[in-house]
């Protein structure tokens, strides 16, 4: 029983793995370059920002919901730190002020969602006016960061993108698969009303996703203030959308429930490494980039409907099966013995 | 509140857009003024009306997708695909009927691919318009080049600047439109199929209801009007712009067909509704614009202004504002 559902669930992640390989390998023949590490390594760098809200994503799909504020809270970050810095605020204070709103803004969202049964893909897109315009209203135009730290840490020779970004995905993978939190996650995700009667807190848990959601914007805001070394009210347009592929095509299921971190942190790669090659081959428009991500997408999203079919397929046939071939008796005796331990008192 | 007549739905709407409008006439005189000049008529009523009629076009398309709870997210990306076309036409030097068929037969396409994943693979809505919103600008991109391609062509500036009975075009345009809607709707089963769907496409398909031709119309129609929307927004600034032609114009079709009636969870939509809803919203940023208030501010107003009235369609809100004020209903 949990053999082949468990293969279902990884054939995405495969295909997803398989294409990163092919793409790296084509990208290597047909580009030398490629070969050299600085370019892998490179990716992390230069898609640090885009990988830590991706990771924030994977939560939030992972509960079933969308978060499209990203892009906006990122670019007020980045406005609100030059500001602040410019404004003669130490760093660290800079820091913490704009993790902690984010974390606000997102459990605020998340509330929104939970408490009004609002559809969260509405309430986001709201999110992300409000803060795209916040940031306008801090600054329209892009403001230069001059203070010594953020320099100083743009020179640190393992660059703060990258090790911001591996840092997250190592948070991001114990988080989903070894805390009570992440369980909850993937069983909101999975089946809500399940979830609320087995009596899961799912109002926690989705205000708390939204919130790790919105955590992860604000550090990647924190990160593209310090990758580009300013604050921009118009960065991160679409962003969400990058984040989003990166997440579907990192395996996760778009109706919640089923997914891998580490699916997301190779969507991002394969992500990269199309931008990366669409670079590297010249005569290329960047716009070739939105095509290949837009049809990538549409790839995966049919393979996983043609998965999720032919689950169903199987599941209404070993049901069938099983009910052909066991007298009515057995299940019945078995039943309540078999749930007692189990789904009806979870663990807290 | 148990009336459910559409007359009824449609005082809400009215009566924002009549606040909005008192609201500008108290603090600036002369906001009502329309007058006649070589007989066309001019007016900040007649400008907002104009400046609306994109954002009304594409509302009409988005009510029919919402009430069979569905979304459109694609209609910025559809109008940008549409405006591509038409650009490239006129600067190829194709005649007005030939740039206007292509234009709307490319978005009708869009519209038909976004009803083909929705209908046939049965795809989240979200997620299937998702895909064109993404990958739709990359495709206007791809038609005009990278450019902003631009072009001098009277005929086709007409339909973005011109006028027509004393009214500028664009207006015309929606009004016809919403004649086209309203009569398909209203003379054939379509609005009763229409909502059939969107309450309950499982009970309409045991009814007989064609559930998946019903949305794959229903997306292809608001494909149309985007890219309506999209000739008259290229034709306004004389060229296609693919990164910012229709530029968040999804959530303002939303809102307006929101604020229109429009449930969100299918089954009951207004098209008047619809224009209504654009009509406030467009009334709104206008007033914000002539306040002298940093147009940045327009997006945190919008913001706020989304919470509210998706908060006062919410169930529960409703109940929770029910329970506190019980004295009062």
């Amino acid at each position: 029983m949990k053999r082949p559902r468990l293969s279902a669930n990884q054939i995405p992640l495969a295909a997803t793995a398989g294409i990163a390989l092919l793409l790296y390998g084509a990208a290597a023949v047909r580009y030398p370059a490629f070969r050299h590490g600085g370019v892998l390594l490179g990716q992390f760098v230069d898609n640090g920002f885009l990988g830590i809200a991706a990771l924030g994503m994977t939560f939030v799909i992972l509960s079933g919901g969308i978060d499209l504020s990203v892009g906006s809270v990122i670019a007020f970050v980045g406005v609100l730190s030059a500001k602040l810095l410019a404004a003669g605020w130490p760093p660290a204070a800079v820091i913490a002020l704009c993790l902690l709103l984010g974390t606000a803004f997102g459990a605020g969202m998340g509330a929104l969602i939970n408490l009004f049964e609002l559809p969260p893909f509405l309430v986001t897109l709201a999110g992300m006016f409000l803060a795209r315009g916040l940031a306008l209203v801090v600054s329209t135009e892009s403001i230069a960061i001059t203070h010594p730290w953020y320099q100083a840490v743009a020179e640190w020779r393992f660059k703060p993108s990258a090790a911001a970004f591996l840092a997250m995905f190592v948070v991001s993978v114990y988080l989903a698969h070894y805390t009570r939190f992440g369980r909850n996650v993937y069983a909101l995700g999975g089946n809500r009303q399940s979830a609320l009667l087995m009596g899961l807190p799912c109002r926690a848990t989705e205000v708390g996703v939204y919130a790790y959601g919105g955590f992860c914007a604000a550090l990647a805001g924190v990160v593209a203030t310090l990758y580009f070394a300013s604050g921009d009210a118009t960065r991160g347009v679409g962003l969400e959308l990058d984040a989003i592929a990166a997440v579907v095509i990192g395996g996760t299921l778009l109706t919640g429930g089923v997914g891998y971190v580490a699916g997301t942190l190779v969507g991002v790669l394969i992500l990269g490494t199309i931008q990366t090659a669409i670079t590297f081959e010249g005569t290329l428009n960047s716009w070739w980039t939105k095509i290949a991500i837009g049809g990538l997408l549409l790839a995966f999203i049919l393979l996983q409907r043609w998965l999720q079919r032919r689950a169903g397929r199987a599941a209404r046939r070993t049901v069938a099966l099983s009910a052909q071939a066991t007298p009515p008796t057995v299940p019945m005796a078995r039943g309540p013995g078999r749930l007692r331990p189990g789904p009806t008192r979870p663990p807290g | 509140m148990s009336d459910r007549r559409p007359v009824s739905k449609l005082v809400w709407p009215a009566l924002a857009l009549a606040t909005v409008l008192a609201f500008n006439a108290l603090s600036s005189p002369g906001f009502f003024h329309v007058e006649l000049r070589d007989g066309h008529l001019f007016g900040t009523l007649i400008n907002i009306l104009n400046r609306a009629a994109p954002v009304m076009l594409v509302s009409l398309g988005m009510t029919l997708v919402l009430a069979t709870r569905g979304v459109d997210l694609s209609v910025g990306a559809v109008m940008a695909i549409a405006g591509a076309v038409a650009a490239d036409l006129v600067v190829w030097g194709a005649g007005l009927p030939g740039v206007v068929a292509a234009a709307r037969g490319a978005a009708l396409v869009a519209g038909l691919f976004n009803g083909l994943l929705v209908a046939r693979f049965d795809i989240q809505p979200i997620v299937a318009t998702l895909i064109l919103m993404v990958a739709g600008r990359g495709v206007a991109q791809l038609l005009t080049g990278g450019q902003i391609v631009t072009f001098e062509n009277r005929a086709f500036e007409f339909i973005g600047g011109g006028f027509w009975l004393g009214l500028p075009f664009p207006v015309m345009l929606t009004g016809l439109t919403l004649g086209g809607l309203a009569a398909l709707s209203g003379c054939s089963a379509l609005r009763l199929f229409i909502e059939a769907v969107g309450g309950n496409a499982t009970a309409s398909r045991g009814a007989g209801v064609p559930v998946a031709r019903v949305k794959l119309a229903v997306y292809g129609l608001s494909g149309v009007c985007a890219g309506v929307a999209g000739l008259i927004a290229t034709s306004d600034i004389k060229g296609a712009d693919a990164n910012n032609a229709g530029l968040y114009l999804e959530l303002d079709a939303i809102l307006a067909a929101v604020i229109g009636g429009t449930s969100l969870n299918g089954g009951r939509f207004s098209l008047i509704g619809a224009l209504l809803g654009a009509l406030v919203i467009q009334a709104v940023t206008t007033t914000i614009l002539t306040r002298n208030v940093p147009a940045e501010l327009t997006l945190v107003v919008k913001a706020l202004v989304v919470v509210v009235v998706f908060l006062l369609q919410s169930e529960p809100f409703r109940r929770r504002l029910a329970g506190r004020g019980g004295g009062g209903r």
